[in-house]
């Protein structure tokens, strides 16, 4: 990952651009383009790794093997030769579709996961930018992912793609309320919403000791974010065919495709950072352990879908608004009574 | 360096808000003005305004523009009309003027600050206890209002069901 880490490299770099005597947005233009291809292309690689890493564990959990052929061993190349399908199929949009909006819709959902990877600390200083509002901006900006699926499901004009993206912003609107409640109480005890900083406050202690029932909820809310089963209705392929991007094909569907298997690398590398202790452990180096507990909690994910019914909708706003509100609640008024009595 | 960024979002601001008044369809007046959105909570970072610029787009992007597209949604009528009426052009016009022109005077004569004290660095927890202490009052009065709204909500909605 990119390190602009306050300097050298990048300092040097754009003192010998000034020498040369080429105006300054040059080289901060580079810099930029640089820092979001590497973004994009670690997208791609883990999205990729995790598709076919969904199917293996799919594939087993059923007690069948999944894709065994392509490339070989154990057919590791299976997502790379489906990335390539998609990109020669043909790009199809609607007659009757609203043409601007089916075409920005992809990428406002894409924009909106590629920016939350701003704040993510890989390891020390092994981050793109450390803003002191980090999870505020990694919350506030995975507010906009649900404007692009109303988007795609209004402009598509099918009544599927409608029903799945009401569906989906009903439920992301529900649960982004106790996942940011949730979010709070580590805050609280770091004394700080930049990202670095929740980690270097987990030295001694991992934030799941003191706060398991916020870990619990955010990571309830955040399956729920990402639209996966058991919360995975807006999608629910035996009834909504499925749901927002039913219209979409080729190149657009695979940016959606792209854009749900990056957020749901971002929710579990914010639990890893807030409640995992970040890129801490001992032996390996800082990013290894960052991967490493992201892929697991990311493993839990695919677990949890492939062994647990879908809930009903009735079930599902009665979760959020009785069971996870309140149990937020509650742990956010015992932190900072803690954190009072303590102070 | 600054400059440059506040023109380029300070056009992109104008001309998203532009399309909001001019389009014809509803639903891209609102897509429209979730980038009206964005390029504000840009100008709030360009002020060093971090917090400010997060919580914009939290409420205005993912709150409001969201149930402003849920209402469309849900009264498809309005969706599939092509054209968007407005019978008070004029007033409106008026209205807008008259606002434009309190703000031009505003900002040509000076706002003036109520403290001399620096801005702190770090405006969050800044923020934060201003809110709780100095300016405790208007945000419970704004939460009661919101409570009252939510209620009022609830109770058309009941209404309508029985």
């Amino acid at each position: 990952m990119p390190h602009i880490q306050s300097g050298d490299l990048v300092a040097r770099f754009y003192a010998l651009f000034e020498g040369w005597g080429i105006p300054w947005i040059v080289p901060r233009l580079i810099v930029m383009l640089v820092v979001v291809s590497i973004i994009i292309l670690f997208i791609s690689v883990v999205a990729m790794f995790l598709i076919w890493w969904e199917r293996k564990i799919s594939a087993h959990i059923q007690a069948r093997f999944g894709p065994m052929r392509v490339g070989g061993w154990h057919g590791w190349a299976q997502s790379i030769a489906d990335g390539v399908k998609l990109l020669l199929k043909e790009d199809i949009i609607p007659t009757r579709a609203d043409r601007p909006v089916f075409i920005l819709a992809p990428m406002v959902v894409f924009a909106a996961a590629l920016a939350a990877y701003v704040v993510i600390p890989f390891g020390p200083g092994l981050i793109v930018e450390d803003l002191n509002i980090g999870i505020l901006y990694v919350i506030a900006i995975s507010s906009l992912a649900v404007v692009g699926i109303i988007m795609a499901g209004w402009s598509s004009n099918n009544k599927y793609a409608a029903l799945g993206a009401l569906r989906s912003a009903a439920q992301a609107v529900s649960y982004e309320v106790p996942l940011v409640i949730s979010l709070i109480g580590p805050v609280l005890l770091a004394g700080s919403l930049s990202t670095t900083k929740i980690v270097e406050a987990q030295r001694y202690l991992w934030f799941i000791v003191l706060q398991p029932l916020a870990f619990l909820t955010y990571f309830t809310c955040a399956v729920a974010e990402t639209n996966r089963l058991p919360f995975d209705i807006p999608e629910a392929e035996s009834e909504l065919v499925a749901g927002f991007h039913v219209e979409y094909s080729g190149m657009r569907f695979a940016i959606f495709f792209l854009a749900e298997y990056a957020n749901m690398f971002t929710v579990c590398a914010i639990a890893t950072t807030v409640f995992l202790g970040g890129w801490r452990g001992p032996l390996l180096p800082p990013w290894l352990w960052f991967l490493l507990k992201t892929f697991f909690l990311l493993f839990v994910m695919m677990w949890l879908r492939w062994t647990l019914a879908r809930v009903r909708v009735d079930q599902l706003m009665d979760v959020a608004w009785k069971v996870l509100l309140p149990l937020a609640f509650a742990n956010l008024g015992i932190t900072g009574l803690l954190v009072w009595a303590f102070s | 360096m600054t400059e440059v960024f506040f023109f380029a979002l300070a056009v992109f601001t104008v001309a998203a808000a532009l399309l909001v008044v001019l389009a014809r369809n509803i639903v891209h007046s609102a897509v429209a003005l979730i980038f009206s959105f964005c390029g504000v909570a840009g100008i709030y970072v360009l002020l060093d305004a971090e917090f400010l610029a997060a919580v914009q787009v939290l409420i205005y992007v993912g709150g409001i523009t969201i149930l402003l597209l849920f209402a469309i949604m849900l009264t498809t009528r309005i969706a599939s009309r092509a054209e968007v009426f407005n019978e008070q052009v004029w007033m409106s016009g008026l209205v807008t003027v008259g606002i434009t022109a309190i703000l031009v005077y505003a900002s040509l004569a000076g706002i003036r600050v109520s403290g001399e004290a620096p801005a702190p660095s770090e405006t969050t927890s800044a923020l934060g206890r201003l809110l709780l202490t100095t300016h405790v009052l208007p945000f419970e009065v704004a939460s009661v209002l919101l409570l009252a709204a939510m209620v009022g909500a609830i109770i058309l909605a009941r209404r309508e069901g029985e």
